[in-house]
């Protein structure tokens, strides 16, 4: 027994070890492409953490992570059985324009109103991504192909949607447009979560909490999850055990596209009000990012969204620095790029370990037993 | 057994004192083989005995972590297989090592290339000469535009040899080259073997199988549990004695006892078809199987036992037919629904369709069994429950492994066999497919096999067998089915039958009863 | 050995009128022609096929062009290559930093160079490393970006005509036409005669005003094509792609050829993304590839893998493209040339009797002419889509017969390590 806590122990620190080389390593990396160029690197990251400390700054910075948080968690979802839904971005673009068209429309009592912009950002995300899992399911095209293309038609897409005669008004004062702004009814109140900020933390914060959770439970603890584990790890073997995958695919991109559904409502529910032509684009990526670096746990990908978070707000000191602030764009690249080596020369170093530990153990107690792991032949 | 002295002349192949070590295993251990110019030389051993490793390191697919190679009186080291080409020396890999989508030249001139256009440009011309004059001198004659994906099992192997001999091999390494072909095949195979020994070649023949390797060899060396035991002169060696060599002790073979088939049918089909883009995979398919019955189906793999097993399984829907367990028609269920009422599945490739290999045990413990208990409880895992059950396969069924939480990948072929028969022996089945049940075991491992299937006869399952090794078919069966393009073309009683008769009918060549 | 075992030869298509291959894409070309001259009389719209639309179809091919032949020698060894955006990127820069200084052609060189390494990134992790290759792919997009956004912010922002987002112009490359080809067919096509005018706008389009680096792109093709299926290379490097295990037990060095394989292909991305800031304009700006690279993936997977194919993927790509631009007129007519292409492919899937194919099929013609019939223009933004409804609608009723290399997208790991 004490032997199998040891090998837990190593087990969490093997898992931990890999995220934090990754981190170190692009860390590294930036330090030199920053030095190369002239810049002080341990002064550019002193000044992040600096900047980050400031109430202000850590407010933004949660706000961020919320919201990556959601990208992260969608784009998660599928990865567990092996879907890479790149189609995250279109996803709550769209559902973001539309929940804000009914939002904007609609009077409603508060908890009503919130709920049913929430479900229509959820639905027309899910049916947007189940579009890809349909051509996956029924047409066999890799969703890889299909996400990219729905990316691209979201984007036409919304410039169509978003005109004077379809679901924009002019917004006052600027050139820009938007849908009609979202009454009182239909919005979230912040939380004073940082002393001292006069900014305050998204409300939907406590979403994020508790869809996190159910992620969690859902995958770890259902039936579901472990079909959806199994599909993800063997898909053949899970449909010898009675895994309907077909349907777990559509599923699965279903919900993955609700959760992505989510990402632009603390902006559109807690700031914006309104979807406009400067509504925030791209952060499906980030989300692809933020669950390789957190390995699609809800933990991983809650610490890999601040990061995030940090890295993307607190760089914002550095233009003033003359510092391109585009530098941690270099590092968050590293960040993925590295991570994903990392769990990979980790995972090839765990199974060998175990079949080595396995072999010794057997080989002391075995009689005519063949002690031979299969995995060194395959 | 035979002393050394047909000994004269240089050795075509001599190894010595090889040593190669796997993370946590000795593969081999101290290996000698010798193998004259001109003969043809076996290599036998039972499964995981170290054959393959050793072919492996004879071809530089990796270096030996002791002993030396000596080629002609020369030693060399093989730091890869372009290095054993080189040196004359040609593989034939048990799984084909050809590629579909490349037609029989392509595959055949990989890697030696002829050249034109001054070195830059690939001359097929000269490789479809010279693959028909290699086709004319061995009668190894093949197509070299067709796609390697069009061919059948026998034709792939063809192109597996000229692409060897192509490459001016003067020893070749055959790796279980029977292991997919039928009776007939065999026989060409041989014959081929022994005009390429006529004409000087050196031919090392891997197997398990005795009467073929005492019928072909001219030389015989043993391997058992990583290292050569003994030499022996297929002339005067019995296929008992080698057996015995092989194992250490005697051999078990697969024999029921007395009868237990009842007639109470636990499994109908009836004209079951399958079709997929205008052929059909099944056709007309009708079988019943009793409880307590073990039905055979022989066949040469690929003419439709994998469809049929995955049409009772529900993976595929069939396009005509019924298929019914215990009375209750079945056809249109899932497959979850078909195991819920009692359908044990033992798969042909437990790696692809029986495991999870980076899950651990107690998770693969529930594959299969999601619904059940002790894994589930209502729509949640239940992970104690599971656990628990896990921990009576693994001593019921002698699992060994050291615990429940290491990955499948890290147990051997014949313990993750144990826990997969074990996994679908629990929540009383009704039914057990077996494919190939003891494919890649090893013998204690197979015998074990044996026994649970044989108890599983007695309590009254009704068991559907599929296996190449036609000795274990017809020592398990109570009756046997062929099935051939499809189609069940024969019943045969497998009290009376011989592997040769077994082996006509599965090619339609003759009657077999 | 005699077989007596006979496995049931796979279904062979008949080919159609019983014309050998060439002759058969030749005469598909000319009945499409057809029809698109018959589109033209009929609705008037005659930039569907003028000297001025086909130019512009061609310049804007060209990036999507080298970018999917990118992804085939990518692909055709077995690493998927999704990374060709953050390769254009790379390239589009390269060629925007170094044009202005140094001439268009230093440029050129700059955004291979610039792929390339971005390439070599990519097989580090995916050849070396084991990475999933579409997990590194998308890595490299995020790298690529941040990279040329920093380093135009360190290189670009003191520049004269430059800043933080571009790059100065640099002098491009010459265009050459073939001399008094203009003069002979521009009176032909302004008679507007069925298929004449059509036939010299075309060739008019193809021949005049014709970047030298849209000769090395067509140059590319060609010799991608007799590299990988004429050499000994080529075959190594396809089997590399089909069976690495079979490459590697006949002393093929499986992991250098996937190397030169990603290397090429990260050269081409980075060409393509050359093109960009030296021939379809004249300076670096960011944004510029605007998600090209994965159209070329696209038109990859358009043309099965292949060369040609993959050209007209490109060319179609750059077609719908090029209209959008020119004008809405012939915008709309197009969708009359989606209801004409998707009758053909109807009755091509009738022909072969894949019966769900040809009514799906029917049913979006159907849709297009009655959309057709009922508008008199399209919206932009519902042009910008054509080109990606196209794809999936090429891939939802085509996929059967497309044949990816068998081992792409596998890692790869030798055997006994």
């Amino acid at each position: 027994m004490n032997k199998l806590n040891a090998d837990t122990a190593r087990r969490i620190g093997l898992s931990v070890a890999a995220p934090v080389l990754a981190v170190a390593l692009s860390v590294v990396i930036t330090s030199i492409v920053l030095a190369s160029a002239g810049n002080d690197p341990v002064e550019t990251f002193t000044q992040m953490i600096e900047y980050a400390q400031e109430p202000r700054t850590t407010t933004l910075i949660i706000n961020a992570a919320v919201t990556y948080y959601f990208a992260a968690l969608a784009v998660a979802f599928g990865f567990r059985m092996n879907l890479f839904n790149i189609g995250v971005d279109g996803q709550y673009r769209l559902a973001a324009l539309l929940a804000a068209a009914v939002g904007g429309a609609v009077e409603l009592p508060k908890v009503l109103h919130v709920g049913l912009i929430l479900l229509v950002a959820v639905i027309v995300g899910g049916l947007w991504a189940a579009v890809a899992g349909l051509l996956k399911v029924y047409r066999g095209i890799s969703e890889v192909i299909t996400t990219i293309m729905l990316n691209s038609i979201t984007t036409a897409l919304i410039a169509y949607l978003l005109t004077a005669d379809k679901l924009a008004v002019q917004v006052e004062g600027s050139n820009n447009i938007g849908t009609p702004e979202i009454p009182a009814s239909g919005r979230v109140g912040g939380i004073d979560l940082v002393p001292d900020s006069k900014l305050q933390v998204y409300g939907l914060i406590v979403l994020a909490a508790i869809v996190g959770f159910l992620y969690w439970f859902v995958i770890e603890r259902s039936r579901f999850g472990f079909d959806l584990r199994a599909t993800g790890r063997n898909e053949e073997a899970a449909v010898a055990s009675g895994v309907n995958v077909k349907r777990m695919v559509l599923i699965s991109m279903a919900i993955s596209g609700g959760i992505a559904g989510l990402v632009g409502m603390p902006q559109l529910l807690g700031a914006s009000y309104t979807y406009s032509l400067d509504f925030p684009a791209g952060i499906g990526f980030t989300g692809i990012a933020i669950a390789l670096l957190g390995r699609n746990t809800a933990i991983g990908v809650a610490i890999g969204a601040l990061l995030f978070g940090f890295l993307d707000t607190s760089s914002q000191i550095l233009d003033l620095e003359g510092v391109p602030k585009e530098i941690v764009l270099i590092t968050q690249g590293v960040i993925v790029l590295s991570v994903v080596i990392a769990y990979e020369l980790v995972r090839r170093y765990r199974i060998v370990a175990q079949q080595r530990e396995v072999g010794r153990q057997l080989s002391s107690a075995a009689g005519s037993e063949d002690s031979k792991p299969q995995g060194a032949q395959a | 057994m035979k002393p050394e002295s047909e000994s004269a002349g240089v050795p075509a192949v001599e190894l010595k004192g090889i040593t190669k070590r796997f993370p946590g295993v000795v593969a081999n251990r101290d290996v000698n083989l010798r193998v004259m110019p001109g003969t043809v030389h076996a290599v036998v051993g039972e499964n995981g005995a170290g054959k393959s490793t050793l072919m492996k390191t004879l071809y530089g697919m990796h270096k030996p972590d002791e002993g030396t190679i000596t080629l002609n009186g020369e030693q060399v080291v093989l730091h890869n297989p372009s290095d054993a080409i080189a040196r004359g020396v040609g593989m034939v890999h048990q799984h084909f090592m050809l590629a579909d989508n490349l037609t029989v030249l392509e595959n055949i001139v990989l890697g030696a290339e002829p050249k034109r256009w001054g070195g830059f440009g690939l001359n097929r011309a000269a490789a479809r000469t010279r693959i028909r004059e290699i086709g004319k001198q061995y009668g190894l004659e093949v197509d070299p535009d067709v796609l390697v994906e069009n061919l059948g099992v026998g034709d792939r192997q063809r192109v597996e040899i000229i692409k060897v001999l192509y490459r001016g091999a003067r020893v070749l390494v055959l790796d279980e080259p029977t292991a997919v072909l039928v009776p007939q095949e065999v026989d060409a195979l041989f014959e081929a073997l022994q005009v390429l020994k006529a004409q000087g070649l050196s031919i090392i023949f891997i197997s398990h199988k005795l009467d073929e390797v005492r019928s072909v060899a001219d030389d015989i060396t043993v391997i058992r549990r990583g290292t050569t035991v003994a030499t022996a002169d297929p002339k005067t060696v019995s296929s008992r004695q080698l057996a015995e060599l092989m194992v250490g002790s005697e051999l078990p073979s697969p024999q029921t006892s007395e009868s237990t088939v009842t007639d109470r049918p636990v499994l109908e089909m009836k004209h079951v078809e399958l079709v997929k883009d205008g052929r059909h995979l099944l056709r007309d398919v009708t079988l019943t199987i009793h409880a307590g019955e073990v039905l055979g189906l022989a066949g040469v793999e690929g003419n439709g036992q994998a469809e049929l097993v995955e049409s009772i399984m529900g993976m595929r829907t069939v396009d005509g037919g019924t298929i019914t367990l215990a009375a209750e028609n079945i056809t249109t269920w899932t497959t979850r629904r078909r195991r819920e009422a009692g359908i044990g599945y033992i798969p042909e490739d437990r790696h692809r369709h029986g495991l999870i290999l980076d899950a651990p045990l107690w998770e693969n413990r529930v594959l299969g069994h999601q619904t059940r208990h002790p894994n589930t409880s209502g729509p949640l895992v239940n992970r104690a429950g599971a656990r628990a059950d896990t921990e009576r396969i693994v001593g019921e069924y002698d699992v060994r492994t050291p615990s429940i939480d290491v990955l499948a990948s890290s147990l051997s072929g014949g313990n993750q066999q144990k826990l997969i028969v074990g996994r679908e022996m629990s929540g009383n089945p009704k039914l057990l497919i077996a494919a190939h049940p003891t494919r890649g075991v090893d013998v204690g491992a197979q015998a074990a096999i044996w026994d649970l299937l044989r108890n599983a006869r007695a309590e009254g399952l009704a068991v559907l067998l599929i296996s190449a090794d036609l000795d274990e078919l017809i020592g398990l069966s109570d009756s046997l089915t062929v099935i051939l393009r499809g189609e069940l073309v024969a019943q045969v009683d497998p009290s009376t039958v011989t592997p040769e008769q077994l082996g006509s009918a599965m090619t339609g060549a003759g009657e077999a009863a | 050995m005699s077989t007596t075992l006979e496995e049931t030869p796979l279904e062979k298509k008949a080919p159609l009128l019983g014309l050998s291959k060439p002759w058969r894409m030749a005469l598909y070309a000319f009945a499409g022609l057809v029809v698109l001259s018959l589109i033209r009389v009929i609705t008037g719209a005659n930039d569907l096929t003028s000297a001025g639309t086909v130019n512009a179809a061609v310049m804007l091919a060209v990036p999507i062009g080298l970018a999917g032949l990118g992804g085939l020698w990518s692909e055709r060894a077995g690493v998927v290559n999704i990374g060709l955006e953050g390769m254009m990127i790379l390239g589009s820069f390269g060629a925007g930093w170094i044009g202005w200084q140094h001439g268009a052609w230093a440029g050129v060189l700059m955004a291979i160079a610039f792929g390339v390494i971005g390439g070599l990134v990519h097989a580090v992790a995916t050849v070396t490393f084991g990475v999933d290759h579409v997990v590194s792919g998308v890595a490299i997009n995020i790298l690529g970006l941040g990279a040329t956004q920093y380093l135009a912010g360190e290189l670009l922002a003191d520049s004269p005509g430059g800043g933080e987002t571009q790059s100065p112009p640099n002098s491009g490359l010459p265009k050459p036409s073939i001399p008094g080809l203009s003069g002979l067919l521009e009176p032909l096509e302004s008679k507007h005669w069925f298929l004449l005018s059509d036939i010299a706008g075309i060739l008019r389009g193809l021949f005049t005003n014709v970047s030298l680096l849209t000769i090395v792109a067509i140059l590319l093709v060609v010799l991608t094509y007799v590299l990988l299926w004429q050499t000994p290379f080529g075959l190594r490097l396809r089997s590399v792609g089909e069976d690495p295990h079979a490459a590697e037990s006949l002393g093929v060095k499986v992991r250098l050829y996937k190397y030169y394989a990603v290397a090429v292909s990260g050269g081409l991305a980075g060409l393509a993304g050359g093109f960009l800031a030296i021939v379809a304009s004249n300076l670096y700006r960011e944004g510029q590839t605007g998600g090209r690279g994965y159209i070329g993936l696209a038109a990859m997977i358009f043309g099965n893998w292949r060369p040609g194919g993959l050209m007209m993927g490109a060319g179609l790509f750059g077609y719908t493209d090029a209209m959008q631009l020119r004008n809405a007129v012939a915008v709309h007519a197009l969708l009359l040339v989606v209801f004409a292409l998707l009758l053909g492919l109807t009755v091509l899937n009738l022909y072969r009797r894949r019966w769900i194919s040809a009514g799906v099929g029917l049913v979006f013609a159907v849709l297009s002419l009655i959309w057709y019939l009922n508008t008199d223009e399209l919206p932009g933004p519902i042009t910008t889509m054509t080109p990606y409804v196209t794809t999936l609608l090429v891939l939802s009723l085509a996929a059967q017969s497309l044949r990816m290399p068998k081992a792409s997208g596998q890692v790869y790991r030798p055997e006994g390590k």
